[in-house]
């Protein structure tokens, strides 16, 4: 048994080792593909959720459409927020336009003793699949299903269904308005809206068309149409369609009137403080 | 040995428990609501205002298009709305609303019970009758049937098949028409074949049904080229590909149809429809209904007039009976439990059936699939049922199309078998409607 057979084959196998290294070398320089690093730096700074709230997939899409964009005024990353988006714009050497940050909205209010159930469903655990066969199992056909595509499909744990109601509750912290959940809720039921100055916001917690007694029938706490809301708003925020009552929060003041005038207590109020006189108003369900 | 389909398939319980009634007529309701979509394809067309007084066959909404179907008034009155009305999903639906007054028909329709055996018309003037009378598939798919009937350039129909297969347990309309209007059925069959220039024409009558079998048979004798042929009772014989591949062993391909490979399906309702349209100037506007179930006391089958509620149909049978869970549209594999009583009887409807409470729920879904492979043996399509299910509660449509998830025609035979109870037809729908729209964003 000699040494020179190891010696031999170490030497071998590092001299075919460098040559690796060396061919490898050229080819990678040859064919070379020149990325802009601002993509990389701007990626750096994204939240790296991969949410998909920006319409871009993931965020290495975003990032690569970013220092690509000419214009970056209809762009925004919702999960980051404005910090973010001005840290993401610095490094291409644009301004960022600052965005009122926002919050999804579940507008539906029917706990199980405001909507009666009509009916039994015990299929797929899924809105989607439910509607496929049925409109719910209560007298409403727009109402929440309750069967959590919604928290499904959350990525930041931002909802969740409480038991008690049935219903999604969004949580103030966790949610980034990324919109995911309003792409999986069939009955278009969750909105994005301004989450306003301290979270103080005021919307109507409703999406049923059907006209004032029938939606009034199917559940207690349904907007009717009633044109109440609208006759007391002063900032003509409010518009009625289908006979029902839409807030537009771009216009509204947070002047509380409407809440006050609802008959069926449709419009609900987040984060304001209770108040002084007036007992038993009803609190957003979401603020839980 | 019999012929049957050969891949898959299951034997729910018959419980055909209104196979000996005959066929009653249903008393006219105070008021009917036709719905305008009561077919595949787009919706037809109001051609009827508030307060206008109509007749028995008068048409009230117009075929929308080549895929759709005219709609008659099956009853005489006046028209009192055009508002939507709930339908049995529990969904508003657009609807014309009839209140009845007496029973006026239209002229030119021939009401006596002689069957006319000679077709004087030629395969067009037949086709056009069809298409005017709004006859769609009765089996329950209800498609505008002279969308089938009529053959494309370079294709050719050697065989007509004509399905009294009744797969679904419970429902029994098939049956009592086959029975009761064989001569009619006969001569519908007849017209069909002279309008697809097929020289054949076979009917697959499933063997739980040997006295409609025998009587087709002894009657056919009278026809030319009309063959009576028993099957091995399989659920779902009834589907198309199914019955085809039992009858003719032919396949169609996948996203085929069966005028692929030389065949086209009518249901013996349609068939009956096709016959008085045609021979009787008479438009679809009643049907053969079943209402049965457990529990229920005058179990039957009646001729009901399109658009009477459900509930009509359910005092007919000695009301609801006490320990009623689920009432169940159409039949119990296929059909879907409604929302109201109140919804209308439509062209698809084959029969309603009353379940008792315990029978209504389905047991407890175990919380995971244990691949026992028992869907896959099941499906008759060939799919695998476990497999579609997880893609699609994962929302991994996109996976779903080379799976050929839409060749699915949702029988239920896998959710049926399925040792753990698992919704897997619920969600292989909700991924077949999602590929469907994947398909259509495509080509549009």
């Amino acid at each position: 048994m000699s040494y020179s057979i190891i010696i031999s084959t170490v030497l071998m196998l590092s001299a075919l080792g460098v040559l690796a290294a060396v061919v490898l070398y050229l080819v990678a320089q040859k064919f070379k593909v020149y990325e802009d690093p601002r993509i990389d730096a701007v990626e750096a700074v994204l939240p790296g959720a991969n949410c998909g709230g920006c319409g871009y997939p993931g965020c290495r899409g975003f990032a690569e459409a970013f220092v690509k964009a000419d214009d970056i005024t209809d762009m925004f990353c919702p999960p980051g927020g404005n910090a973010v988006f001005a840290a993401a714009a610095k490094v291409v050497g644009k301004d960022a336009v600052a965005q009122d940050p926002m919050i999804a909205v579940v507008r539906c209010a029917g706990a199980p003793q405001h909507r009666p159930k009509t009916s039994v469903y015990n299929g797929a655990s899924s809105c989607k699949s439910a509607t496929t066969i049925f409109s719910g199992d209560t007298g409403c056909q727009f109402g929440c299903l309750g069967l959590g595509d919604c928290v499904e499909v959350c990525k930041f744990d931002a909802i969740h269904i409480d038991v008690a109601t049935g219903l999604p509750v969004v949580s103030e912290e966790n949610c980034t308005a990324c919109g995911a959940c309003i792409k999986a809720c069939p009955k278009s039921i969750i909105e994005l809206r301004k989450k306003g100055p301290k979270g103080k916001r005021i919307f109507v917690s409703c999406v049923n068309k059907d006209k004032g007694g029938i939606a009034k029938k199917s559940c207690a706490v349904a907007c009717i149409g009633c044109n109440l809301c609208v006759k007391a708003c002063p900032h003509d925020s409010i518009v009625i369609e289908n006979f029902l009552a839409y807030i537009d929060f771009n216009k509204c003041k947070l002047c509380r009137k409407c809440v006050e005038v609802c008959p069926t207590g449709a419009i609900l109020e987040a984060n304001f403080p209770p108040r002084k006189k007036k007992e038993e108003v009803e609190v957003g369900s979401e603020t839980a | 040995m019999l012929k049957t389909f050969p891949k898959g398939g299951v034997h729910p319980a018959e419980n055909k428990l209104s196979a000996s009634r005959p066929i009653e007529v249903l008393p006219l309701p105070e008021q009917v609501s036709i719905p305008i979509a009561q077919h595949i394809g787009a919706p037809a067309t109001p051609v009827v205002a508030k307060g206008d007084s109509v007749r028995v066959g008068q048409l009230i909404a117009k075929s929308n298009g080549f895929v759709s179907a005219n709609i008659h008034s099956s009853v005489s009155g006046v028209v009192e709305s055009l508002d939507p009305i709930l339908d049995s999903t529990g969904y508003k639906k657009p609807a014309i609303t009839i209140k009845v007054e007496g029973d006026e028909w239209m002229e030119g329709i021939d009401r006596t019970a002689d069957v006319k055996k000679e077709i004087s018309l030629s395969s067009e003037e037949l086709i056009v009758k069809i298409n005017e009378a709004g006859i769609v598939g009765l089996g329950g798919a209800t498609f505008p049937s002279h969308v089938k009937l009529a053959v494309p350039k370079g294709k050719k129909v050697d065989v007509l098949i004509i399905n009294g297969v009744e797969c679904e347990p419970y429902l029994t309309s098939d049956h009592r028409l086959m029975l009761e209007k064989a001569d009619e059925l006969m001569v519908g069959i007849m017209v069909l074949k002279k309008v697809l220039g097929a020289e054949r024409a076979l009917i697959g009558i499933e063997n739980n049904k040997r006295d409609a079998i025998a009587h087709l048979k002894n009657v056919s004798t009278g026809y030319p080229g009309i063959e009576v042929y028993p099957l091995r009772v399989k659920y779902p014989q009834g589907g198309e590909k199914q019955l085809i591949k039992a009858l003719i062993k032919r396949e169609v391909p996948s996203g085929g149809l069966p005028i692929d490979v030389g065949t086209v399906v009518h249901n013996v309702g349609t068939t009956l429809a096709v016959y008085e349209a045609v021979q009787k100037g008479k438009p679809l506007v009643e049907r053969i209904v079943t209402i049965t179930g457990k529990g229920v006391k005058n179990p039957g089958n009646y001729l009901v007039r399109i658009g009477t509620p459900i509930s009509k149909l359910i005092e007919a049978a000695g009301g609801l009976p006490e320990d009623v869970g689920k009432v169940v549209n159409g039949g119990p594999m296929m059909g879907k439990a409604i929302n109201s009583v109140e919804a209308p009887v439509t062209k698809g409807t084959s029969g309603v059936i009353l379940f008792p409470s315990k029978e209504s729920l389905r047991g407890e879904a175990q919380p995971s699939c244990i691949r026992c492979g028992k869907c896959v043996s099941a499906c008759p399509m060939g799919l695998e049922p476990y497999l579609l299910n997880q893609l699609a509660q994962r929302r991994l449509y996109d996976r779903m199309e080379p799976e050929r998830v839409v060749d699915c025609m949702e029988c239920g035979s896998c959710s049926f078998v399925c040792p753990a109870n698992l919704p897997l037809l619920d969600y292989i729908r909700l991924g077949k409607t999602e590929v469907f729209a994947m398909i259509r964003a495509r080509k549009s």
